[in-house]
């Protein structure tokens, strides 16, 4: 599935400083029965921004108007059990681009590479200092910026880079994905599977 | 004499076609297990690229995610389950891939169904999209979840791009005490390390108590590594596991299987390998276990008190936004809350050993009056043990109903939703909020804890009911 390319992204960002938001709470089980990828942002966090009567929960961060951004930035260990694709999808289709943690589960941040969110790991330090300016002043901004790894408070300068690897840095830069790529080796993958004992 | 290496090195080092310079490796995947909720759009997407499924005979579907557990003859209720259900088997038949829909006498949960059909084998790289594929680890295969993205690579190209996760191992050594199960040992070993304290490893499970498991016990123990935030969890092929597998219906048979057992015989961590973290845990100090918050990590001995948040890995806040979620308090002792519902199933615990487990403290006794249980054999094979073995006659004579099978209220996505502000003891794996409800509360446990739940109707340490026997 194609997506937008990512290379420099200068936005406001929306705070959520819990620990552990696992994937059922971004997009809970009974919105998944969908065979087509459209309009799960309206279910992004649905019962953390939702009353059983379908009202907005007031005091949820998603329904304050201070604040709003394509940068979502997340607590310890953000995406953490069902490997739901969806959750990404949620997350996107809101219109979030990036997502900033200090700690990211696996299948998650993989989810988020493969369908152009970039997932930013920072130090738990630096996490706090975003927090802290967003408390501070809801209009600051950060710039994320993929080609050169680094991630910038605006208000006061403060950067600090972050890891990517050369090829899937390549990916978003160019909007590619792993299917293209591996459909470019598929006389070598058909060697390889002759090889397999089962 | 080459470098010592671990059991994850020697199986993943297999499947490596070509490694990305400064990226990932492309991984060549021997089994693909796809169901009906994380399939479609990667069908759509193939589709939509004018790709094709490159080995079909290497993907298996199975539907159980989103199945009704009764009355499972009718048309399925929920026009949104049956157009789930409707595309999977539509997309089967168009690529030529196996299709054990619903209804069909192999149906069940595809971690239930993978293994006991001999579909598993050891040395295999194993995929779904499903964060439990872990489980198939139990038989010395690298297995884990993957997104639909993912899903839609290995359809294409049977491959998936990954870069190698690094290394753990936990042992845990010793005999384990009386009432103790395999889901309590990783329930322990997930509460001493987190619900994140193996992110970003794979782990080996080694040391006597797995050596002494069951093939059950070890599929509970593997099912359960993603949630400490393993990728996967895996032990070493042994006798056990050749003996679980021969014979089964889609395994290797007669010369074909000779063959292969040298292979697997070799599948083993050799002595010297290292690892990035080795942990070790001593059995006799593991207890029949409890969760009492919102992640699998918040869990303890079934007799102890919830603890303070000083005594916790996670932050305080969030701790206590958990216990608020619960309704708990720190200091609490578990024995004796009250519940609702308790959900014997899923791919951790619906398995026949489960259910023998749980007949045999229920056996004799009743179902407390306050109690709605839920019993979802994991597949129709376990189904059909649970009735030739006389479990079925022990849970009808204690007053339970057996349902069939199916994902059910592990993630409640269909009609089996604990309702909200109920508390429920369940054999899944997550109780995270809201996952088998909206507003459900879930005490994860072993079949054990879950039977003497449903028989006194509140926490109790099943111990006691062994005793009594």
């Amino acid at each position: 599935m194609a997506y937008d390319k990512f290379t420099i992204l200068r936005s406001t960002a929306v705070p959520m400083p819990i620990e552990n938001v696992d994937t059922d709470q971004i997009i809970p089980a009974r919105f998944l029965k969908a065979t087509e990828r459209k309009g799960f942002g309206d279910n992004l966090f649905r019962d953390w921004r939702y009353n059983n009567d379908d009202t907005p929960k007031p005091d949820f961060v998603l329904n304050n108007p201070t604040y709003s951004g394509k940068i979502l930035v997340g607590g310890k260990n953000f995406g953490s059990g069902s490997s739901r694709e969806h959750a990404a999808w949620a997350i996107y289709d809101y219109g979030f681009r990036c997502v900033v943690s200090s700690f990211f589960a696996d299948i998650f941040k993989n989810n988020c590479l493969n369908i152009g969110i970039l997932p930013v790991t920072v130090s738990p330090e630096f996490a706090d200092k975003i927090f802290a300016a967003i408390e501070a002043d809801p209009k600051t901004e950060l710039e994320v910026n993929l080609p050169e790894q680094t991630i910038t408070l605006l208000s006061t300068g403060e950067s600090e880079s972050f890891a990517i690897n050369g090829y899937k840095k390549h990916n978003l830069t160019n909007g590619y994905d792993d299917i293209d790529y591996l459909l470019s080796m598929k006389s070598e993958i058909e060697t390889f599977a002759e090889t397999r004992p089962f | 004499m080459s470098t010592p290496k671990t059991l994850f090195d020697k199986v993943w080092d297999a499947h490596v076609i070509r490694h990305v310079e400064d990226g990932p490796d492309v991984l060549f995947i021997d089994r693909h297990f796809i169901h009906e909720v994380t399939s479609p759009v990667a069908f759509l997407g193939l589709e939509g690229r004018g790709a094709s499924v490159l080995f079909s005979g290497r993907t298996f579907a199975t539907a159980d995610h989103n199945t009704p557990t009764l009355n499972q003859h009718l048309p399925v209720a929920d026009p949104l389950s049956a157009n789930q259900l409707a595309a999977l088997e539509r997309n089967a038949i168009k690529y030529g891939i196996s299709h054990w829909g619903l209804g069909h006498e192999k149906n069940g949960i595809v971690h239930v169904v993978g293994p006991e059909n001999g579909i598993t084998l050891p040395g295999m790289t194993i995929v779904c999209g499903d964060s439990h594929t872990s489980t198939h680890g139990a038989f010395g295969a690298i297995a884990f979840g993957i997104g639909t993205s993912e899903v839609e690579m290995v359809l294409a190209s049977q491959c998936i791009m990954q870069p190698k996760p690094k290394k753990m191992r936990i042992s845990v050594n010793g005999t384990l005490s009386k009432g103790v199960l395999p889901k309590d040992v990783i329930l322990y070993i997930i509460s001493q390390i987190s619900a994140s304290g193996a992110t970003g490893y794979f782990v080996e499970y080694a040391g006597d108590v797995f050596e002494n498991m069951s093939m059950e016990g070890r599929m509970t123990v593997c099912n359960m590594s993603i949630e400490m935030g393993a990728r996967g969890g895996m032990i070493a092929p042994d006798q056990k596991t050749l003996d679980y597998l021969n014979g089964r219906e889609l395994a290797p048979k007669g010369e074909a299987w000779d063959k292969l057992v040298p292979y697997w015989e070799s599948l083993k961590t050799d002595e010297g390998a290292s690892f990035d973290i080795d942990l070790t845990f001593d059995a006799a100090t593991i207890e029949p276990q409890i969760t009492y918050g919102t992640n699998p990590g918040l869990g303890t001995g079934v007799t102890h008190q919830i603890p303070v948040a000083e005594a916790v890995k996670d932050g305080a806040a969030s701790y206590k936004k958990s216990l608020q979620y619960m309704g708990f308090s720190e200091n609490e002792s578990m024995i004796g809350k009250p519940i609702d519902f308790v959900f014997l199933g899923s791919c951790t615990n619906g398995r026949i050993e489960d259910f023998r487990a749980f007949a045999s403290i229920v056996k004799g006794r009743k179902k407390a009056d306050n109690v709605t249980a839920w019993l979802v054999p994991g597949s129709h094979i376990v189904e059909k043990q649970i009735k030739d073995e006389g479990i079925l006659d022990i849970l009808t004579n204690a007053g339970f109903q057996l349902r069939q099978p199916g994902c059910s209220a592990c993630l409640a996505m269909n009609e089996d939703k604990i309702p909200a502000g109920k508390y429920a003891v369940s054999t899944s794996n997550r109780n995270f909020e809201g996952r088998q409800g909206p507003g459900a509360r879930t005490l994860l446990a072993s079949p054990l804890v879950a039977a003497a739940a449903a028989v006194t109707g509140v926490v109790t340490d099943p111990r006691i009911l062994i005793d009594n026997e």
